[in-house]
């Protein structure tokens, strides 16, 4: 079945006024570089890792930046830190330090 | 009589030179190809009408050649610049009473970005390759045939860090949705994709027509960068993005492929800079002396500016922004009289 990703239990919404955006801010400050992405999508269209598994950097690191960690830590873990990604962000963002800084702040979450 | 040199004889240089001429200046243009006309001259059809742009270099030409005080030197490159004197290819110098750099853009080379295979495949061209087939009634395949698939990407060489160009071209929006709709009046059963990260219409129509593009003509606009191009056996190219408004991959085969590629600043520019004292921006652009009151005069009292020599502009802007200089010169060669 296709899972278009709706549920009745859980709100869809990304509730800023709910979530606590005190460890993105803090993420933020380590790497104020990661505000500037454009959400062009290239790192995760030539991520070895999204190619095979629903792994999207962009995605989980602009959930993570709205305050949205619940599966961020396991989503990072499919990432294989080979560096594609950062060969072609126009933002010459340090995508796997991204990964490894997001990882580390938020693994106890 | 007072003598004003215009570097440069795009459609901003014939334009500020007309201007001067009219108000009883002599105007030296020095160009450093073998014609006016600049960029233009390149171009097919003008966005958002698709007036043919030899309708307006022509005008342009025909206008300043009518008059009496305006001489034009082609194959002169202008190397140095003081508000009194510019020297130019050759070692002569022309005196004068102010000048006006009116020297424009260069384009990207499509070449720098590698992963999109520009000079390295077949059926890879760019913005202003396709202008040129669009002139000569020449856009076909390599091997000779009609596209039946056609990808158009937008930002190649703006907006991106890896070949130190942030800026936004402005124009190419634009000109990929005008190019876009001349596909598929020529190839009407082919299919046209747009991949863009933001599309920027902000000029009188060019909603409309990107609207059009949509409604009429049925182009599909991806939202996502292409990150890479490879050659398939059955001699198509396969690209991939990410669909970002689906959050998913993307992949697919195209047999013509084209680049919209940026507006850097002028080759010249450097020069004018170590050599002239002529401030820059971080773009490479020439700084105006401010945006508001002052956006056609340089840092330096008798050295003014027009056109895309200061940013990426459109033909009006640069057209308006010609007669503001020649009307700023002016007056300044008044008051130092
Ligand atoms: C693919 C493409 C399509 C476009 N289509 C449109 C469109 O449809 N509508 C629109 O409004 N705009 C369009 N534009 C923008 C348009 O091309 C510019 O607005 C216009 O060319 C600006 O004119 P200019 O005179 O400032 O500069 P240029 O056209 O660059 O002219 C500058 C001139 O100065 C000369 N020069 C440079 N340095 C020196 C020197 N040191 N000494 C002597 N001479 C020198 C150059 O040889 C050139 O002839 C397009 C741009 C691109 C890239
Ligand atoms: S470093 Fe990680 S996120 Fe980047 S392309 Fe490789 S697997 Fe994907
Ligand atoms: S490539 Fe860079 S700018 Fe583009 S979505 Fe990924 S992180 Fe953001
Ligand atoms: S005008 Fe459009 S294509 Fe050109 S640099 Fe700006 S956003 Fe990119």
């Amino acid at each position: 079945m296709i899972n278009f990703g709706f549920s009745i239990s859980k709100p869809r919404t990304i509730d800023i006024d709910r979530n606590n955006l005190h460890k993105s801010n803090e993420i933020i400050e380590a790497m104020p570089e990661l505000q500037t992405c454009i959400g062009c999508g290239s790192c995760t269209a030539t991520c070895t890792a999204g190619n095979l598994t629903e792994f999207n950097f962009r995605k989980v690191h602009t959930l993570v930046r709205r305050g949205e960690y619940q599966g961020a830590y396991e989503e990072m873990n499919k990432c294989m830190l080979c560096g594609k990604c950062r060969l072609v962000c126009p933002r010459g963002i340090n995508t796997r330090g991204v990964v490894m800084l997001i990882k580390r702040k938020i693994g106890d979450f | 009589m007072k003598h004003v040199v215009v570097i440069g004889g795009g459609v901003a240089g014939i334009r500020c030179a007309i201007e001067l001429a009219e108000m009883g200046i002599e105007v030296t243009i020095v160009e450093k190809q073998k014609h006016i006309g600049g960029k233009v001259r390149n171009w097919h059809k003008l966005f958002p009408s698709f007036t043919p742009a030899e309708n307006v270099v022509e005008e342009l030409i025909k206008r300043v050649q009518n008059c009496q005080n305006v001489q034009i030197r082609c194959c002169c490159e202008a190397e140095n610049i003081t508000p009194h004197q510019v020297t130019i290819s050759g070692g002569e110098t022309l005196n004068c009473d102010a000048v006006v750099v009116a020297s424009g853009f260069t384009l990207f080379d499509a070449r720098i970005k590698e992963e999109y295979g520009y000079g390295i495949y077949d059926n890879v061209i760019t913005s202003a390759d396709l202008e040129d087939m669009l002139n000569r009634r020449a856009v076909k395949l390599t091997n000779g045939a009609s596209p039946r698939r056609i990808a158009l990407l937008h930002c190649v060489g703006s907006r991106d860090e890896k070949v130190c160009q942030r800026h936004c071209s402005k124009v190419c929006c634009v000109t990929g949705v005008k190019q876009a709709m001349e596909l598929k009046r020529l190839f009407p059963t082919a299919d046209v994709f747009n991949f863009y990260m933001d599309i920027r219409m902000f000029g009188p129509g060019y909603e409309e027509m990107y609207r059009e593009a949509q409604a009429d003509y049925n182009i599909h606009f991806v939202r996502g960068r292409i990150s890479e191009v490879s050659p398939t056996i059955d001699g198509k190219l396969q690209i991939k993005a990410e669909d970002t408004l689906t959050g998913r991959p993307l992949k697919m085969g195209v047999d013509l492929l084209v680049l919209l590629i940026g507006m850097k600043a002028g080759d010249s520019n450097k020069r004018f800079e170590l050599s002239c004292h002529l401030r820059r921006q971080d773009s490479g652009f020439m700084q105006p002396k401010d945006s508001f009151l002052g956006n056609v005069e340089s840092n330096m009292n008798g050295v003014f500016y027009a056109g895309t020599v200061t940013a990426p502009k459109t033909i009006g802007e640069s057209l308006n922004e010609a007669v503001t200089a020649a009307h700023s010169v002016a007056e300044w060669i008044k008051h130092t009289a």
